[in-house]
């Protein structure tokens, strides 16, 4: 005890505080982890002549895709195309929405529904959000046929998966009093709910819907791929026809709007929610 | 510490020796020997309350007769607020009951308990008010107790008589100008006494203040407080409140009930009490 008070142990421990000796546990942690990335590279066929190959194979793609077809009718094409692709992301994201919040109200915890519900739910989303969007898309495919009508469906349930469970967890954050103070004078459940919890999250649903939203227009860019609307199947067409200047004007204009769509919705998240706090 | 705990221990023995001295508080409140002792209204009966393996306050008995004003008065984490949850059936209590106009809180059915607190209202240490919804919609919230549904959650949806009520309300706590202006554009004094109208205008039997004034600079928690009892006191409410402060406790409490170490240590009427008395508590 006394000797822990000299300068020299006062020293040795902050000594100490630098580095850190690492335990059997997690050394064999850090050991196993760098085995797991080494399995990985091989099993990828991690080759170092395909990465010192591939700059000139790039470069001719490039060559070849440049300039990017800037062909007046071939825009006007990929315009329509890409207004179809918005129309099936902001249909599909408001759709979505709106059907997260009853599916969120039973996903959140002490709000209207029993701890059953909420873990039944709440593993529904997790399976939803499990499946990528390509793969509903595929499966709405089957189910209505090829076209944006199907995009637009995975959209929705793409949406669901993830606002579902992002606004049970908002819900589950907003300030516990007004809904305590409703309570107190007898309010049922879901009075308590539409007026004091909803509203207390509403900057966090409008933050978690514009983020939605940007997911919709970037997973809605690639529905196409399968056949389900939007400007993919010009990327896909593009490519299968060695059309590479198309191809790339594509991908630029796919840039674009995910870009666009990215500012615009960060501009309103600071002007609807900055405003309000 | 020890000094501390000694002399709040000695100033509680006192107040339990003064106690046992003087008549029962209930029918000392109505005077007169043969006068009708007035109902009880709030009767907790062996009460303990334990978070997890914590336990905060145990054996809490007490009858608090209506119209009776009571501060719940105690240092900060004896479980004030706790205590007021529990009498509320807000969280269940460990072990013990609480009877609520009547009725036992744990057996009540969900109905009978909605019916119940319809007759409560609750003014928080917060304000807890709605903020993006209007003051006049925060009053309404108030009327959903008695009239569920959709056509209290909103000033634009509420009937006319429901709005005439809770400008009413509004008028009583002198901001019924500001009615439409959106509750997060209030200073702490005035969001407090929305939360006021806001918990007066179901016209309830029973209302519970935790701290009412404690997040309001000194003047402006007087005046909350003033205005609250001079709402309460003339139309028979039974009040329960907890305060910090001790003068408060004196001056509008009727009755005082201490709450130490996780017992009520005091009970007895403001009358009998000095400031010095109270002070012990709160060490
Ligand atoms: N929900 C809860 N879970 C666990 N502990 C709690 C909870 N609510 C209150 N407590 C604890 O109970 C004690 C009493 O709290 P509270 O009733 O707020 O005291 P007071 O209102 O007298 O200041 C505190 O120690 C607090 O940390
Ligand atoms: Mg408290």
């Amino acid at each position: 005890m006394t000797d822990n008070a000299s300068p020299w142990n006062e020293r040795a421990r902050f000594e100490l505080a630098r580095f850190e000796r690492p335990s059997a546990i997690s050394f064999l942690g850090y050991a196993l982890g760098l085995v797991v990335i080494f399995w990985c590279l091989a099993g990828v066929g991690f080759s170092v002549e395909k990465v010192a190959s591939a700059p000139p194979r790039f470069a001719d793609f490039a060559a070849r895709a440049f300039p990017p077809n800037l062909d007046p009718q071939v825009l006007s094409r990929l315009g329509w195309k890409m207004v179809e692709t918005l129309q099936i992301a902001f249909a599909g994201a408001v759709i979505g929405v709106i059907l997260s919040v009853p599916v969120a109200l039973l996903a959140a915890k002490g709000l209207i529904a029993g701890p059953w519900v909420n873990q039944i739910v709440r593993t529904g989303l997790s399976f939803i959000r499990a499946v990528p969007d390509i793969a509903w898309a595929l499966v709405f495919v089957v189910a209505v046929g090829l076209g944006p009508f199907a995009g637009m469906l995975a959209i929705v349930i793409d949406t669901i998966g993830f606002c579902g469970r992002f606004f049970a967890d908002d819900m589950e954050a907003t300030d516990k009093g007004p809904a305590e103070s409703l309570t107190a004078t007898g309010a049922r459940k879901l009075d308590v709910v539409a007026c004091a919890t909803i509203p207390g999250s509403l900057p966090a649903f409008i933050s978690t819907s514009l983020f939605a939203l940007e997911k919709a227009v970037r997973s809605s860019t690639i529905l196409g791929l399968v056949g389900a609307g939007g400007i993919g199947i010009e990327l896909k067409v593009g490519f299968d026809l060695f059309d590479y200047p198309t191809a790339m004007t594509v991908i630029l204009m796919i840039a674009v709007v995910v870009i666009g769509i990215e500012l615009v919705s960060g501009w309103a998240r600071t002007k609807i929610i900055g405003e309000q706090r | 510490m020890r000094d501390t705990l000694s002399s709040t221990i000695s100033s509680v023995t006192d107040l339990l020796l003064k106690r046992q001295a003087a008549p029962d508080v209930l029918t000392e409140q109505t005077g007169a020997a043969f006068a009708p002792v007035s109902p009880v209204e709030i009767e907790a009966r062996a009460v303990s309350k334990t978070f997890g393996a914590t336990p905060i306050f145990s054996d809490v008995s007490f009858r608090l007769a209506r119209g009776e004003a009571t501060a719940l008065v105690g240092a900060n984490g004896t479980g004030k607020s706790t205590l007021l949850r529990c009498l509320m059936g807000l969280i269940p209590t460990s072990t013990g009951s609480v009877h609520l106009l009547g009725q036992q809180t744990d057996e009540a059915t969900g109905r009978q308990m909605r019916n119940m607190r319809a007759q409560v209202g609750l003014v928080s240490q917060k304000h807890n008010l709605v903020p993006r919804l209007s003051v006049l919609s925060n009053v309404l919230h108030g009327l959903l107790g008695k009239h569920p549904g959709i056509r209290h959650w909103s000033h634009s949806l509420a009937p006319q008589s429901s709005r005439e009520t809770a400008i009413q309300a509004l008028e009583r706590v002198g901001l019924a100008d500001f009615a439409h202006r959106r509750a997060d554009r209030l200073s702490g004094g005035q969001s407090q006494r929305v939360a006021i109208a806001r918990a007066i205008v179901g016209a309830p039997k029973i209302l519970f203040a935790d701290e009412p004034c404690a997040s309001l600079d000194p003047s402006a928690g007087e005046d909350v407080m003033e205005l609250f009892f001079r709402l309460v006191r003339d139309e028979n409410v039974t009040v329960v409140f907890t305060s910090h402060n001790i003068e408060h406790a004196l001056k509008y409490g009727d009755r005082v009930l201490g709450l130490a170490q996780g017992r009520i240590q005091l009970d007895a009427t403001a009358a009998s009490l000095s400031s010095a008395d109270l002070r012990g508590l709160y060490d």
